[in-house]
């Protein structure tokens, strides 16, 4: 029985206490951010070439982006973000049906965020702004105005697809908050996915003002 | 006792499944070795047949094309499926949680995907060659890569897929490290082993990503065309470049900083002597490790970056010369009054600093803008890279291999086939490769399946040392394989080391340790501590034993 006591079963077998099991899950979870972030640097590398090499198209292709729909995605995501943490903090205090319900409500913010990308891309399609060789709007007069909507497909789509990996995992962590896995005292995996999810948001707090604001 | 009878990670669990759905970091690190060993074969044989085309000038046995194909495939199968994942994914899976007095790494089921990750790049890399084998050369170069039409979506897909693994094998590392080291083993109490891969994991951890979306825009590129690459479109095939050496030049050091730490280990098992200036090695990982992000430009003085770029680059170039001076002295003077003993491993130890110096130095040579405008290109650059990343990273893999080979299956190989088969590996790669720097400095340029006749000696002793390359490592998988069948039975500390993974049994039972092992000496204590037929005893016991005896 003691052994019991001592090995709960969200304790692996290879890990001394739960102390040494949160420690090293959070670790890993941030150096995989830092990846994260390393990734969407790189993009954020092409972003700042080209626009230092064509500041004048940036400027005025920027303007056919709809700063309303961003600005309500922005607060949509962070909105997201607050009931994430609500949800860590419900779990925290052992509410078990509240945890649901935050996560049910960073899941619908989540789907939000996407269909009004849906209505922006399919705009942006109809109008011919697309990437490289398929661009065929011509309101712009600065030259290459493709490279922006390059840039802008490429970074938005794969914001999106983290966006859509998240509400995966957040799903995953509310069907086992349904199956009464986590308790006050063992609520990491809830934890980890608000830590990416933050992430998400926060790279989201990036893209908007670089993509839309710079005029 | 036979080995059959004990309990160890082997045997504990038997079928096919108890493999494929394994937790376990040491049979993890035998499938990842097995992979990395069949990638090793197929890569050899890519470069065995690159060299027989070159052994007369004109074409012999393969269209320009082929050729082309060839050295590509050699490249990115030794590179992404051999090279960067050798030491770390396989050795170090295997021991870095013996080394540390762990159960398993950190995430044992993220450990486990990342070898199916690896898998399945490893196939997208086949499908590849199955499908018009690629031929843009392993750096897949815009514009060409974007307008060839061989198969270099998938070759890069590939690339990216194995990327994901090699990430997610660093930051297993990274936490492993960090949480799972034994009560007393404190930061400076590490093996230099677990150092050094922990300098490769934050290499992999904050370059490879950068690779991922390099890669990626690649092939959004080639199928969507928007046009970043392409300057009709205004974008910029330099670009690319900038962002493959960013991964790139760091990545050699994913592959060569592990091959140190193995380095770090033999020398003082094999000279028995406490190793010399360990926290300048165990900091010279880490230089190593900073100084590689800031260096890529070096590969870059001919594509047009500013001068003073490459002036900068240049400098920086020569900076990571005393991180690796550092590690070289310190091994020397640990092997300076050693009692040395030349077991193969060892062999393949002084093999490395021979080896290793040389390309070096002539890295150094390269780094030199003058020398480079005219070396670029050219065999010279081939030969010192295969010194480097052979001679230096492949012959220390050999030597953990070899050393940890009596931990791995708790058999002995043939010690004196072994010691045949370095000759024939240490003169062969001699005779292949340092024909290559004359042939680089008489202006051979690289990547041609043909050649001025003037250069026809050179390549002949060189596609002949290729052979004799071809029959040590032939001799070493006859002896390798023969020993895990019918070895004979190693003990649990054949070498007399003091590091932790020698404390367990041979094969390690299935937790690694009966106990929890607590630190009670540092790795390298050979002045204070020494093995006697698997018991460690204190240097001081037999001293007084040997008192009273007078």
């Amino acid at each position: 029985m003691e052994q019991a006591e001592k090995h709960p079963s969200y304790l692996q077998h290879h890990f001394a206490d739960m102390a040494q099991q949160t420690d090293a899950a959070k670790l890993g979870m941030w150096v995989f951010l830092v990846t994260e972030v390393l990734l969407f640097g790189g993009l954020f590398g092409f972003y700042t070439f080209f626009r230092a090499w064509y500041p004048e198209m940036f400027m005025e292709a920027h303007k056919y982006l709809d700063v309303t729909m961003g600005t309500t995605n922005t607060f949509v995501l962070i909105t997201s973000s607050l009931t994430m943490a609500l949800a860590i903090r419900a779990m925290q205090l052992g509410k078990k049906k509240q945890t649901i319900a935050y996560l049910a409500g960073t899941l619908f913010f989540a789907a939000v965020f996407l269909v009004i990308k849906y209505f922006e891309y399919s705009h942006k399609f109809h109008m011919g702004m697309l990437p490289g060789k398929f661009y065929t709007f011509d309101g712009i007069q600065a030259a290459n105005p493709h490279i922006f909507f390059s840039v802008y497909f490429t970074m938005t789509g794969l914001h999106g697809i983290h966006v859509i990996i998240g509400m995966i995992i957040i799903t995953w962590v509310m069907i086992r908050t349904m199956r009464d896995e986590f308790s006050p005292e063992y609520y990491n995996p809830i934890e980890l996915t608000g830590l990416y999810w933050h992430l998400v948001d926060l790279i989201w707090i990036f893209l908007f003002p670089l993509l839309y604001l710079i005029g | 006792m036979s080995v059959a009878t004990t309990a160890n990670y082997l045997n504990a669990e038997k079928g096919i499944k108890s493999w494929l759905f394994t937790l376990d970091h040491k049979r993890i690190g035998l499938m990842y070795l097995f992979a990395v060993m069949t990638s090793f074969f197929l890569g050899g044989v890519f470069a065995l047949l690159i060299r027989l085309e070159l052994l007369h000038p004109g074409q012999d046995f393969f269209t320009a094309d082929t050729y082309n194909q060839l050295f590509t495939l050699h490249g990115a199968v030794m590179i992404f499926l051999f090279i960067i994942p050798a030491i770390p994914a396989a050795l170090g899976n295997f021991v870095l949680p013996l080394m540390l007095g762990a159960k398993d790494v950190a995430f044992p089921r993220l450990n486990l995907a990342s070898f199916y990750i690896y898998v399945v790049g490893a196939l997208f890399a086949l499908y590849s060659i199955v499908a018009g084998a690629v031929d843009t050369g392993w750096t897949f170069y815009t514009p060409y890569s974007t307008t060839t039409s061989t198969s270099v979506i998938s070759m890069t897909m590939g690339a990216f897929i194995l990327g994901f693994s090699s990430i997610f094998t660093g930051v297993n590392f990274i936490a492993t490290i960090h949480k799972m080291r034994a009560p007393g083993m404190t930061w400076f109490k590490m093996p230099l082993m677990v150092w050094a891969l922990y300098a490769t994991s934050i290499i992999q951890v904050l370059a490879t990503p950068v690779l991922g979306i390099t890669l990626l825009l690649l092939v959004i590129e080639r199928t969507v065309g928007i046009g970043i690459f392409d300057p009709a479109m205004g974008g910029d095939p330099v670009l690319f470049q900038h962002f493959f050496w960013f991964y790139s030049h760091p990545a050699v050091y994913i592959m060569v900083l592990p091959g140190m730490g193995i380095i770090s280990e033999l020398v003082a098992t094999f000279s028995k002597k406490k190793i010399f200036g360990y926290k300048l090695i165990a900091y010279s990982s880490l230089g190593i490790a900073l100084i590689s992000f800031l260096v890529w430009g070096h590969h870059m003085f001919t594509s047009g970056q500013s001068e003073f770029s490459s002036m900068v680059f240049s400098f920086l170039t020569f900076f990571v010369g005393i991180p690796s001076g550092i590690k070289m002295f310190n091994w020397l003077a640990t092997m300076y009054k050693g009692r040395i003993t030349f077991e193969a491993p060892m062999l393949y130890t002084i093999a490395f600093m021979f080896l290793f110096a040389i390309g070096g130095f002539t890295g150094i040579m390269l780094g030199a803008i003058s020398i480079d405008i005219h070396m670029h290109d050219t065999y010279f650059v081939v030969a010192h890279f295969h010194y480097t990343m052979m001679g230096g990273t492949v012959i220390a893999f050999l030597g953990g291999l070899h050393y940890w080979w009596p931990k791995i299956w708790g058999r002995m190989y043939n010690e004196k086939l072994a010691r045949v088969a370095w000759a024939f590996i240490f003169v062969g790669f001699n005779v292949t490769f340092f024909t290559q720097f004359f042939l680089g400095a008489q202006g051979m340029p690289r990547r041609y399946y043909n050649y001025l006749d003037q250069y026809q000696p050179l390549h002949m002793y060189s596609t002949y040392g290729s052979w004799m390359l071809g029959v040590g490592f032939l001799i070493m998988a006859y002896y390798l394989i023969y020993s895990i069948y019918k070895g004979p039975k190693a003990p649990n500390n054949p070498w007399g080391a003091l590091s932790m993974e020698w404390q367990t049994t041979s094969p390690p039972i299935q937790h690694n340790f009966e106990d929890q092992p607590v630190l009670e000496h540092e790795p390298y204590d050979y002045d204070t501590r020494m093995v006697v037929n698997d018991e460690l005893i204190k240097k001081e016991d037999v001293k007084e034993k040997e008192d009273i005896n007078v």
